[in-house]
């Protein structure tokens, strides 16, 4: 789960790490007040999950009134990435003596968490470390031992970061991992970290990514999840407890998301998603979304899944592709009885059926509606994609 | 005896009285895998299922000599359950949970290393050594005995994978659901070795997906191997930066994209089909 940087802020500070003076605001009037409390100047900045919102204008300075209400109404409501912005951070503008890195994250391929620092902050980290490795230094940190005093102070000084920010840089890091620790954090990075021209050093960004698995042990970083969804579809899909993800065109190579996909395992979804995405393509044709039902899914699961999927006015076809082990294809053809009684569906609906309990499942759908499940996958596949072209 | 596990491999289940762990459980035994012990703190002395329940696992280990432990346990519990039964000594750890905070796995896995003991897992549907025995949720049906082993990153892919190998007719000899984490005690690469030393098996299928480097770790390993091993990779068409259910499953950045990953098997010349369907003929190919 990510988190706006307003949000990691306010959590740097409850641990004693340096953060501008700011003020969260909404509408352009709250920019106004938040800017003559902070002072001038200051820097208006977008709340959005993606990177690179300086380059999309989602970053202004202010030097008065007038500039920070000018930044206000360009900035709130401005859509970066497909995102719109609906708050901004205003804060006092810090004089950049110089920039640097400072992050902890997971690194999958040794199974622990590495601390990275580099001195040439300010700028995407990934883009520095495919050009300039060696000025990149990463950390691993011992899953017994925790991260060392000496060696934080090591690779500051490897790193190359001015001698002036060591002492403080050295105690950020600290502050940094407890913070990461307490929080089950899967990303905490200060980018940049600023030595300011007079001498302060300072945390000039947040970014805090949350494990979603160990939410359960953190009541009140739960309450931000539903704030780090922003499409109607996912807050909706996040209320009914379904795994969902929305794909869009720009996903799809352009393809238009068509196809609602429902499917049992995660390794299965996709699958279903990457074959209507082959089969597709000739047509203009792709799955216009990501819905595991899981394991042992009841009926209940797949009506509100069904019901999710069809609200997407993109979907102008489902497929329901089950492979039945744990999962009992019987209680799925209940569940798509529920649903489709309930719902009157407007679009094609594509059923592939096998595994556990199948011809009870069959003969539940044989019995009460006109549906013929597919036991091939591939066939299904290209039926779904024929009837939606066709439509 | 599979790569892992045999008929005489005596199992405990640790969270065998829940609903889970009882409903798999059952399967297990009637699959005919030794069940020797179930633990569920503050019910030791019962039975369950006609087997009988400990407190602790070194407990269960000191009466009934198990040598290998399925955990059912829910996923605030399920890091310090990993924990306890590597302390108790027991060498083959299989946790299907999911949902497990990755700072207790980062843990449970340095402890299950250090004390030399082997996890798969967690958030995974387990072994089956096919015709002989299980641990975990793998529904047996979907496999006949023959000549593949497999493994993978998600359950219902191995499914309907294992399904098609069976159907053609090459069935399988052992199945290891190494699980959709970010944070896994077996990976593909842990697993390549043990299928090259078993005798009964001729080729390799192993089912990945976006997410991590582990498809690419275990592509190095290939030209280590005399048997063929064909891929496939789940995940082709999805977006950056979001999670495809699993845990693991997430492309972030340029990194942990099907293309490298299916770009580093091909080089080592695995064949990895864009259609699950295609497997079977690309292993028929391959045994020649």
């Amino acid at each position: 789960m990510k988190i706006h940087e307003y949000q990691g802020k306010q959590i740097f500070a409850r641990y004693g790490v340096p953060i501008p003076k700011g003020q969260v605001a909404a509408t352009v009037d709250e920019v106004v007040a938040a800017a003559e409390a902070v002072g001038y100047p200051c820097v208006v900045k977008a709340q959005v999950h993606v990177g690179g919102r300086g380059k999309a204008g989602g970053v202004k300075l202010a030097a008065d009134a007038a500039a920070a209400r000018g930044a206000g109404e360009a900035i709130l409501g401005m859509d970066i990435k497909g995102l719109t912005v609906q708050q901004v951070l205003v804060e006092e503008a810090i004089g950049i003596a110089a920039e640097y890195y400072l992050g902890i994250t997971l690194d999958r391929a040794n199974q622990r968490n590495v601390l990275i620092v580099s001195a040439a902050g300010g700028i995407d980290i990934e883009e520095v470390a495919a050009k300039t490795p060696e000025k990149v230094l990463r950390v691993p940190i011992d899953p017994a031992f925790g991260l060392l005093p000496h060696q934080i102070t090591a690779a500051l000084y490897a790193a190359g970061i001015d001698a002036a920010a060591i002492r403080e840089a050295t105690r950020f890091i600290k502050l940094l991992d407890q913070a990461y620790r307490d929080i089950d954090a899967s990303l905490a990075e200060i980018n940049p970290l600023v030595l300011t021209t007079d001498g302060r050093v300072v945390a000039a960004d947040a970014k805090i990514n949350i494990d979603d698995n160990a939410l359960f042990r953190h009541k009140e970083l739960a309450a931000l999840s539903e704030d780090a969804l922003t499409d109607p579809l996912e807050i909706e899909a996040h209320r009914r407890g379904l795994q969902f993800v929305r794909l869009e065109a720009a996903n799809l190579a352009g393809a238009a998301p068509a196809v609602g996909v429902i499917g049992n395992g995660a390794g299965l979804v996709m699958g279903t998603l990457d074959e209507v995405t082959r089969v597709g393509a000739p047509h203009g044709i792709g799955p216009a979304n990501f819905l595991d039902i899981g394991g042992g899914a009841r009926a209940e699961v797949v009506r509100n899944a069904l019901e999710l999927v069809v609200s997407n006015p993109d979907v102008r076809g489902v497929f329901i592709n089950i492979f039945g082990g744990i999962t009992r294809c019987d209680e799925v053809a209940k569940g798509i009885l529920e649903a489709t009684g309930a719902l009157d569906l407007q679009v094609p609906l594509v059923i592939r059926l096998t595994g556990t309990n199948e011809d009870e499942g069959r003969r539940i759908l044989a019995e009460q509606s006109s549906y013929q499940p597919y036991t091939d996958f591939g066939a299904a596949a290209a039926k779904i994609v024929e009837l939606v072209a066709a439509a | 005896m599979g790569i892992l596990l045999g008929r005489q491999t005596r199992v405990l289940v640790q969270g065998l009285t829940g609903r889970e762990g009882s409903f798999h459980a059952q399967q297990m035994i009637a699959y005919g895998t030794k069940v020797v012990a179930g633990v569920t703190p503050g019910k030791g002395g019962g039975t369950h299922l006609e087997v009988p329940i400990f407190d602790t696992v070194a407990g269960a280990v000191a009466a009934t000599g198990a040598e290998a432990s399925c955990i059912f346990v829910p996923a605030a519990f399920a890091g310090d359950a990993i924990c306890e039964a590597a302390e108790a000594g027991v060498p083959l750890i299989v946790c299907i949970t999911e949902g497990i905070p990755t700072a207790d796995m980062i843990r449970a896995c340095a402890y299950v290393k250090a004390r030399g003991a082997r996890l798969v897992g967690p958030n995974c549907p387990g072994l089956l050594t096919v015709g002989e025995a299980k641990m975990g949720i793998i529904p047996p049906q979907i496999a006949k005995p023959g000549v593949v082993g497999m493994v993978s990153r998600s359950g219902t892919l191995t499914y309907e994978a294992a399904d098609l190998l069976s159907r053609a007719g090459l069935g399988l000899t052992t199945i290891v659901g190494i699980g959709g984490d970010p944070v896994l005690g077996t990976r593909f690469a842990d697993v390549l070795p043990l299928f090259e030393a078993d005798p009964a098996t001729r080729a390799i299928v192993l089912i990945g997906e976006i997410g991590g480097t582990d498809e690419e770790a275990a592509a190095a390993l290939v030209p280590q191997l005399s048997k063929p091993v064909v891929g496939f990779v789940g995940g082709r068409s999805a977006p950056e930066g979001k999670r495809m259910g699993h845990a693991g499953a997430i492309v972030s950045g340029n990194l942990g994209t099907a293309a490298s990953k299916v770009a580093a098997l091909e080089a080592v010349g695995v064949a990895v089909p864009l259609t699950l369907a295609e497997i079977p003929g690309c292993v028929a190919k391959a045994l020649g």
